[in-house]
């Protein structure tokens, strides 16, 4: 990846070159993809493997089109319950890191609580909370519990890296603590809040996957993740790639959305967000 | 940081005199003595410098002005603001470094300590457009702080400075950064912003040339702990300008300022 990103040796072959760099930067996994799926496919046919052993990519793009109406209700499934956690980890993150900043007491009491849930691997905690909360509220606690510690200690970090100078003129101009909090903390914190944004999307699909197959067994669920217990259990493999394959797009999906986001957000100003010849 | 309620007494002394420092000492929580005892009288509307090398204390001298920290002992006196400043401050500071929020334009910039007086949007809309013509950054009011040149960008933060309309400008090597050329240029306007606008200006610096050329008064400053070495009065023809810059007068004072500094540079680590 270095190799590719090597400067130009004169101006005048700049633009081509990053341009033509960029377009290999794309087509490079592209091909890579094309390779691997053909010799999927090739692997398969050759040696006739049974679909119920390895289903050729072939079969499993066939199910993702039969089982289409199953599977899109379960990818719905995933994404509502993904999508409350995390916009339950992201409003929890922000406002637990908001009054740790405040009141040090409170960061000092409750900090290494934080650390300690998000130490504790999630699959062991799924099964007491479905124990002793519904399953749908089991399930997006779940998705929370991964997804908040990354806000909450990106936010703090940023909170906590304000620029001396500028916080000693908001000192200066007699800024209020509510004044200083929203105009110079939260922007100054805003890449560090977004870049925890960008990884708690990720985990709290991990985190609605993994409380899905904790509660699989249970057979009250209908995700994605419940949907691959369930096929494995009934053989259906062509099944399991097609709904792996579904929660690996929505990972991407959901991170690109969250990149995107952020790059909006900061293009103007933050150095993450401009172009290598600024 | 300081309690901001524990800062300047906003009285002084004496009438005619803008900032009146007596006995002023800083010992920083390392236990390093950075200042004292310091004596400052700075009438209204004058123009001091504070020269001396680095780690001399002068900055701490400006930030306890600014009320940025509270001396250890001593007492530190700043001037009511005269009338209902707008704003009401009685001090505009300008940092070493621009010291802009990167994530909004030149005008909110500027704007920022209107803001924080909750003054009316009419009101800051004209002071604001006010302040960046006085700096000639009219046209770039919508740019933002990366788009500029290092020297625009102390003409923003300078411009930030005059817009609560402060009766003391107090700057902390605000152009050291500054290649020469650029350098002059901003001297010459801040000479010519400080003629117009009357303003009493405290100016740290560690270049004597800038200081002489500036000021009506040099304080040559010792080092560990800070204090007065040595005092120079500039007299030159105002309004002065790049013939004061060439003149022998100019030179004359720049030999005496720097004889002045030398023996205080001696017999310390070069740093």
């Amino acid at each position: 990846m270095n190799s590719l990103q090597t400067p130009p040796l004169s101006a005048e072959q700049s633009a081509p070159d990053s341009r033509s760099v960029r377009l290999v930067r794309i087509l490079l996994p592209v091909v890579v993809l094309a390779i691997g799926v053909a010799a999927w496919e090739a692997v398969v046919r050759a040696n006739e493997i049974p679909p119920y052993v390895l289903p050729g990519p072939g079969a499993v793009f066939r199910t993702l089109v039969n089982d289409w109406p199953v599977l899109s209700r379960s990818l719905l499934t995933t994404l509502q319950t993904t999508l409350e956690g995390f916009v339950a980890a992201a409003i929890g993150g922000m406002a637990l890191a908001l009054l740790f900043n405040q009141s040090k007491w409170l960061e000092y009491s409750l900090f290494p609580y934080a650390v300690i849930l998000q130490v504790t691997p999630v699959i062991a905690i799924a099964p007491l909370l479905l124990i002793y909360l519904p399953q749908q509220t089991a399930v997006i606690v779940c998705a929370w519990i991964v997804g908040f510690f990354p806000v909450l200690s990106n936010t703090t970090l940023g909170l906590n890296s304000v620029d001396r100078n500028l916080a000693g003129l908001f000192q200066l101009y007699g800024a209020s603590r509510l004044q200083t909090l929203r105009y110079l903390k939260l922007p100054s914190a805003l890449p560090f809040i977004l870049g925890g944004l960008r990884i708690a999307g990720g985990l709290s699909l991990i985190g609605a996957v993994v409380a899905e197959i904790a509660a699989g067994s249970a057979g009250a669920g209908s995700g994605l993740a419940y949907r691959i217990a369930e096929s494995g259990y009934r053989l259906n493999i062509p099944r399991m790639f097609a709904a792996l394959l579904l929660l690996s797009v929505a990972g991407i999906v959901i991170y690109g959305l969250l990149a995107l986001t952020s790059h909006l957000v900061l293009r103007r100003w933050h150095e993450s967000a401009l172009g290598k010849e600024n | 940081m300081a309690d901001p309620a524990a800062v300047p007494e906003m009285s002084s002394r004496a009438a005619g005199l803008a900032v009146s420092l007596r006995g002023v000492t800083k010992v920083y929580d390392n236990g390093v003595m950075a200042l004292g005892p310091f004596d400052l009288d700075v009438r209204k509307g004058e123009f001091v410098s504070l020269l001396g090398p680095s780690g001399c204390g002068k900055s701490t001298a400006l930030r306890l002005i600014a009320g940025l920290n509270a001396p250890t002992s001593g007492s530190v006196g700043v001037s009511q603001p005269h009338g209902q400043a707008r704003g009401g401050r009685a001090i505009g500071f300008v940092f070493q470094e621009p010291t802009l929020m990167p994530w909004t334009s030149v005008r909110e910039n500027v704007r920022l300590p209107l803001k924080l007086a909750h003054a009316t949007a009419a009101e800051a809309n004209a002071r604001v457009g006010e302040a960046l013509a006085q700096v000639g950054l009219a046209e770039f009011a919508d740019a933002y702080p990366r788009e500029l040149s290092g020297g625009m960008k102390m003409r923003v933060s300078l411009a930030r400075a005059l817009v609560t309309d402060p009766d003391i400008l107090l700057m902390d090597e605000p152009f050291a950064a500054l290649d020469e050329i650029t350098r002059f240029r901003l001297n010459n306007d801040l000479l010519s912003l400080w003629r117009d606008l009357r303003k009493t200006i405290i100016f740290v610096t560690h270049s004597v040339f800038e200081s002489v050329y500036l000021s009506q008064r040099v304080i040559v400053m010792t080092s560990r702990p800070g204090r007065v070495g040595a005092e120079f009065r500039i007299d030159a023809a105002e309004p002065r300008g790049e013939d004061f810059r060439t003149s022998v007068d100019y030179a004359g004072y720049c030999r005496k300022v720097s004889s002045a500094l030398a023996p205080l540079r001696q017999g310390q680590p070069v740093s």
